[in-house]
């Protein structure tokens, strides 16, 4: 079966996809990096095999039939109806095999589910459509959105080969380190998956979820969203650098300084200008999915930006929306997703963006003491 | 009861009403039964339609005739179309058309409320359809409507799909209620319940099944309802709700769904394989006593939906085993179709083609839903196109093609006119190989990583894509072909014999072709 499925898609491939020369004809599941992923595969052709095997026991009996008992061969009925015997024993065989099937199965299961003493802890948060990354114990935390160009997803230029699986900022993690994931969503519920080291967890809101790996060889490692989670669910990639143990300090170190920089940028001055060069970057990627690049949002749904009240008139109003979000609405509470200078600079942006025009800015010290007064 | 009515009734025979009224007002089981198949073929295309926009979006990687948004749509809608437009009502139309012809009884026990049931079909889908045409668009949030994505998150329409959701689960419920009041009551004198064709007897215990479980999916939308417009928190964290609560309310009533959607198939593929095998069913009682265990399992598995949402290793571990468990009658069922074919004296018209593929592509789902079972394995198939080609293959050549069996089979005695054989035959291979050519791919694109439900996709899953387009193109459009055929036999053809098949067992063969519009006014003597 599995030959000709290759021989028919050879022939279709040579004939109608020759233009898309990343593609291939995987037929299985590949095993992993890790030794949940391996277990897994080994589980899964298992059970494949034992599946083929019972099949052609079955279909090989039927065709049997189909071929030798055919009327036009001047085969004449035969009139039983009811076999005790044969009714109990293939009542039993299955059942057997399913308890054996069982045994590794349970072993593997007990194995996902004990994510005790870890080395590291990274919590994973799910929004629409982006995740954050919070090393827990470096106290320093950030978010991992898609890089694929508009451009390339409707047509017009080619697709690099990672195509949909790229981020600006991937997860980066050491090998041989026990790491845990604890998992939960801000928003809908997303689902986390890395399909080569057999971990897919969902990310649900209010829950924190619980699951672990251990990563035998360095790579980069991609997967993406598993959970119908709105819109972009299809544009919501993982991506894990799995590196070795100096590099990964040396991360660290670079990330834990790099938070520093970013909490002085609170007290500096800012301009209207740099403020707005800011806002445009935080607009496009935390904003524009749902009210578009141009303002101009998606009614009812996820409204205009461009001349609407509370971008043009008060100013508490606006903070009050961004920093807590709607209630009862996919509009979110950014206080806490974003840093006073990128809220302060997106605030800016969408009162002077768009022919808004009003002239005014929020400065980062303004927005650390609107949430602090609250 | 039917007993005491004398023969004067069936001297003047009175027909059918004229012109539109026959059917608003038809409470004759027949009238109504075409008109649930008729409505189910319609909404069996519309769905259709559907996947072929799905199918079309997804031929290359990128973006290219639909925006996300509306793809959603699309999926969302063909899956709540085919399960509750397509494959729920056809059986039911089954039923209304055979199960009184197959006990002996004069109509069904509760005509004026079947009437009903079935009007109520078409306005439920009528408010559905329309939410396509409303600001902000239809629902979008896939036929499992996981809140809060369909509270909070849902578009503003959400309202009207839980109001056409109460309506279909009110017609179901009477439908099924129907069922059960004809079979435990209106069976002719001497047709025991072990002596009842299989096709009643799998419905019988399906009925139950809607019973226990179409009101839980109302409870579950009126929750959403209470969600969306009364500001309860019945699913969302910031309010103190629960998320998982909606998967585990909504999987109790989906997983027995499943199940709704294809005893009434294995029921009718066990008349048609004996009659094409002239050989008597094997293992009739453990035929029965299979689908009874299979419907109180469908109980207590609903949770392997929801492998992956965190629930305590425990569970994971009684859900598991309980879904396994479902292989062995399941087993059962299959083995007893292969021996009834073994030694038989077998011939292959378009039932029996449709029935013996039922067998082949449905064993295969089974054998995909037993993978998917093995819980820690289910942790790389949960969510991708694994899932999506298992329940595909259940239902395709599961529910569908025993739909299609079903009406090959039974059409002569509906008409009065044989079908067109050759064109039934061209109609059964075109969509076995396109029904293939679009599903069995989708097995390789899950295991290489592609997930459920997206507009676009990574290039490594190009090549697969688009050969299941392709299949899926033709088996879309090899469904009109049976229209035609269909409407030729409603038209003419070769008169059909009272039992058209050499084999054929069952009391609706004593009765002329077409049946009269009234049938067993006197019940049969059943030995």
């Amino acid at each position: 079966m599995r030959v000709h499925a290759k021989r028919a898609g050879a022939l279709l491939g040579a004939s109608l996809v020759s233009s898309q020369a990343m593609a291939d004809w995987t037929l299985n599941m590949a095993p992993g990096v890790t030794g949940t992923s391996n277990e897994i595969y080994g589980l899964h052709m298992t059970i494949l095999w034992i599946c083929v095997a019972i099949g052609i026991v079955v279909f090989g009996v039927m065709f049997w039939s189909i071929f030798a008992h055919r009327k036009s061969k001047g085969s004449k009925p035969a009139h039983f109806h009811e076999n005790t015997v044969v009714e109990i024993l293939w009542t039993i065989i299955p059942f057997v095999i399913l308890v054996l099937m069982c045994i590794p199965a349970t072993a593997t299961l007990m194995d996902m589910y004990d994510s005790e003493e870890s080395d590291i802890d990274i919590k994973v948060t799910g929004y629409q459509w982006k995740w954050k990354y919070d090393y827990i114990n470096e106290e320093f935390g950030y978010f991992s959105n898609t890089t694929t160009p508009q451009d390339e997803i409707y047509n017009r230029v080619e697709k690099n080969e990672h195509y949909l699986r790229e981020v600006d900022n991937p997860m980066v993690v050491p090998v041989d380190k026990k790491i845990r994931f604890l998992v939960t969503a801000n928003d809908v519920i997303h689902s986390w998956w890395v399909p080569a080291f057999g971990v897919k967890k969902d990310a649900i809101p209010g829950f924190i979820n619980e699951t672990w790996t251990r990563i035998d060889e360095p790579g980069i490692y991609r997967g993406q969203c598993t959970e119908l989670c709105g819109r972009l669910h299809g544009f919501m990639p993982v991506v894990v650098k799995a590196v070795p143990q100096d590099e990964y300090d040396a991360w660290v170190a670079e990330q834990v300084a790099s938070a520093e920089r970013e909490r002085e940028l609170t007290s500096k001055d800012w301009t209207l200008a740099e403020l707005m060069e800011r806002g445009e970057g935080v607009y496009n990627t935390n904003c524009a999915a749902c009210h578009q690049a141009n303002g101009e949002g998606m009614p009812p749904t996820f409204p205009a930006l461009k001349g609407s009240r509370i971008a043009i008139e008060d100013m508490n109003a606006h903070l009050d929306v961004v920093v807590n979000g709607v209630s009862g609405s996919p509009m979110q509470a950014f206080g806490e997703q974003l840093s006073e200078a990128d809220l302060a600079a997106v605030i800016t942006y969408e009162r002077n963006a768009w022919g808004n025009d009003t002239g005014e800015m929020v400065t980062p010290k303004e927005v650390f003491d609107y949430k602090n007064k609250e | 009861m039917s007993a005491v009515i004398d023969t004067h009734a069936q001297d003047h025979h009175h027909g059918p009403a004229k012109g539109f009224t026959r059917w608003l007002y038809t409470t004759n089981h027949k009238d109504i039964g075409s008109m649930y198949l008729i409505f189910s073929f319609a909404m069996f295309l519309l769905g259709g339609t559907m996947a072929m926009v799905i199918r079309a979006e997804l031929f290359q990687p990128g973006l290219q005739i639909v925006e996300p948004e509306f793809f959603n749509q699309m999926t969302t809608m063909h899956g709540l179309i085919m399960v509750f437009g397509a494959v729920m009502p056809a059986f039911v139309g089954l039923a209304n058309w055979m199960i009184p012809m197959m006990i002996g009884a004069p109509d069904m026990a509760l005509p004026r409320m079947n009437n009903w049931s079935f009007w109520l079909l078409p306005a439920a889908f009528l408010i559905l359809i329309s939410t396509l045409f409303m600001p902000g668009g239809a629902p979008n949030f896939g036929w499992t409507f996981y809140a809060p994505l369909s509270t909070t998150y849902g578009p503003p329409s959400t309202t009207f799909f839980i109001f056409a959701v109460h309506i279909m689960g009110v017609s179901s419920i009477m439908g099924a209620i129907n069922v059960i009041a004809t079979i435990l009551n209106l069976r002719a004198p001497g047709m025991t319940l072990m002596k009842m064709p299989l096709f009643v007897w799998t419905w019988l215990i399906t009925a139950f099944l809607l019973i226990a479980v179409m009101p839980v999916l109302a409870g579950v939308v009126t929750m959403m309802l209470m969600d969306i417009n009364f500001g309860t928190s019945f699913f969302n964290a910031a309010g103190g709700g629960d998320p998982v609560l909606f998967q585990h309310v909504f999987w109790f009533f989906g997983h027995p769904e499943v199940y709704i959607m294809i005893l009434p198939a294995f029921g009718a593929v066990s008349e048609i394989i004996p009659a094409f095998s002239r050989k008597p069913l094997f293992g009739y009682a453990s035929m029965v006593y299979a689908v009874g265990a299979i419907a109180l399992l469908s109980f207590v598995v609903w949770a392997h939906h929801m492998f992956t949402v965190g629930i305590p290793l425990a569970g994971e571990l009684f859900f598991m085993y309980a879904t396994m468990l479902i292989a062995v009658p399941t087993g059962v069922k299959v083995f007893n179709w292969v021996a009834t074919m073994f030694r038989g004296a077998l011939s292959f018209e378009a039932p029996m083609l449709f029935a013996v593929a039922f067998v082949i592509l449905f064993t295969i789902g089974g054998f995909s839903g037993l993978m998917l079972a093995v819980a820690p394995a289910d942790f790389q198939y949960h969510d991708t196109y694994f899932v999506v080609a298992h329940f595909h293959y259940v239902l395709v050549p599961g529910a569908i093609f025993g739909i299609f069996a079903s009406a090959y089979y039974w059409l002569p005695k509906w008409t009065g006119h044989m079908y067109d054989e050759t064109l039934a035959q061209t109609h059964f291979w075109l969509s076995f190989v396109g029904m293939n050519l679009a599903f069995f791919p989708m097995h390789f694109l899950g295991l290489a990583g592609m997930p459920r439900r997206i507009p676009d996709y990574a290039l490594q899953f190009a090549d697969f894509n688009m050969v299941s387009s392709i299949g899926a193109f033709m088996f879309g459009a090899t469904q009109l072909l049976f229209l035609f055929i269909v409407v030729k036999c409603v038209r003419g053809g070769e008169k059909a014999a009272a039992k058209p098949w050499e084999g054929a067992e069952g009391l609706e063969w004593t009765l002329p072709s077409p049946a009269p519009y009234h049938t067993f006014a006197t019940p049969p003597e059943i030995k």
